[in-house]
């Protein structure tokens, strides 16, 4: 339970966290919050031989109102976002989810920008990104910025198309249209716990009539996933438990000894309605 | 083996170290500077014995390596109590039976000391679920929620008075 021995590099700008990264030879790891990185390595789950610490960083830890959304640096802690006014404001999907992320402990140390980059294939963070077409600044030394949309983003459980000479330096999250609404509903066996499923939902439309919808399921395979059957259905018909039943066709989560597949199906199905019909009204059941 | 020199402000008094860079917060601590009221129980974030205030903010000190807190200030249960006195939050669980075997009460002190600066909980729901990143296998919780709940019912009555 302890970790192993590594060389610990404090940057305090993005271009020596480049350097380092460059100097790392693949074997550096980026140490944001820690708040997942550092209990794999208490488990030498994850053993990196250079850890880049971005935390004396300046200039990473802001929440910015854009013309469509809102810019969030990296190393934002949680918490920040959680109690901005802005973010309630433009995408109070977000704040929303952010609540279920561990704990308030655990969100004043944990970063939006780690949280992402880590991805987690039951965090909050990145189905909510994929749920609003959001995307994310890298930089590197040799190549300098480049953007990545959510749907490119996410590869693999722990797995992204971020290279491993890139920092990823900005989250963005596009506010959903006026009159849009929203849905969040996971399941945990225990408050904190990583969800055994759950959903993000945005629909944008009055009433019934659904223009466009979004749903995002987490802990259900090994990303995040847009169920686009689901998101038809909706504006098809309006209907949660026809975007409920869609769900469970199209998903095939695997089982774990917290959960077979087919109650993660379920359990997906159940809280996609209850998410849906919190966007759109209804009956939640 | 890499180490480094490390200085802090611990519990309001500067403090320093030559610590192992791998070693977490929690192990420095208690090794390095013997103070083992900060508990380590998983030692992956997940049951909060050992959290202490890192600048002010309640944070797992499993999960931080003491190299990243150079020149913060740490503060840990034995800080609560530095003049002989117990804290209030301290005096409440006492009053109301709030810890049995108390190996996680450090930990939920210095949440609830956190909690407490800026809380409002509308019900206990609200109070439970900011309980919720503490484990105690004793209590029940009921005693730590009755002591938390007159902290804030007692802050409540001294602002309408104030």
């Amino acid at each position: 339970m302890k970790p192993a021995s590594f060389e610990h590099i404090p940057v305090t700008s993005v271009d020596e966290a480049l350097a380092a990264l460059d100097g790392g030879a693949g074997e550096a790891k980026v140490l944001a919050g820690g708040q997942s990185l550092v209990p794999m390595m208490n488990l030498r789950l994850a053993l990196p031989a250079t850890l880049v610490d971005l935390n004396p960083v300046t200039g990473l830890d802001y929440v910015e109102e854009t013309p469509d959304g809102i810019s969030i640096g990296a190393m934002t802690r949680q918490r920040t976002v959680e109690r901005s006014e802005v973010v309630m404001r433009r995408v109070p999907l977000l704040s929303a989810a952010l609540r279920h992320v561990g704990h308030f402990q655990i969100r004043n140390r944990g970063t939006v920008g780690g949280s992402i980059a880590h991805a987690d294939a039951a965090a909050e963070l990145p189905a909510v990104l994929l749920a609003t077409g959001g995307s994310v600044t890298v930089v590197s030394a040799a190549r300098g910025p480049r953007a990545i949309l959510a749907a490119d983003l996410f590869r693999g459980h722990f797995e992204t198309s971020i290279e491993p000479d890139e920092l990823l330096t900005e989250v963005h999250v596009p506010a959903p249209a006026n009159g849009a609404r929203w849905g969040f509903r996971e399941f945990a066996r225990r408050h904190g716990d990583y969800a055994l499923a759950g959903v993000a939902v945005v629909t944008t439309g009055a009433g019934a009539d659904i223009d466009e919808a979004a749903v995002s399921l987490f802990g259900v395979g090994t990303t995040p996933v847009r169920a686009a059957a689901a998101e038809r259905e909706i504006v098809a018909t309006g209907s949660p438990e026809a975007a409920a039943t869609a769900v469970v066709d199209e998903i095939e989560p695997t089982g774990h000894i917290h959960g077979s597949g087919d109650y993660r199906r379920y359990l997906a199905g159940r809280l996609t309605r209850r998410a849906v019909a919190e966007a759109i009204g209804g009956s939640p059941a | 083996m890499n180490t480094r020199e490390l200085s802090l402000v611990l519990n309001g008094v500067p403090a320093r170290a030559v610590v192992e860079t791998r070693k977490t917060l929690a192990d420095v601590l208690r090794e390095d500077f013997g103070l083992v009221g900060t508990k380590l129980g998983c030692e992956h974030g997940v049951c909060g014995a050992c959290t202490v205030l890192v600048d002010g903010a309640a944070v797992r000190s499993c999960l931080l390596f003491a190299v990243q807190v150079e020149g913060l200030s740490v503060d840990t249960v034995e800080g609560l109590s530095a003049t002989g006195e117990l804290s209030e939050v301290q005096e409440a669980f006492r009053r109301h039976h709030a810890l049995q075997c108390g190996f996680c009460t450090p930990g939920l002190l210095m949440s609830v000391t956190e909690y407490l600066r800026d809380a409002d909980p509308a019900d206990d729901d609200e109070l439970r679920d900011a309980l919720s990143g503490n484990v105690c296998r004793c209590t029940g919780y009921q005693g730590i929620v009755d002591a938390v709940r007159q902290l804030v019912d007692d802050r409540r009555s001294a602002d309408a008075d104030g």
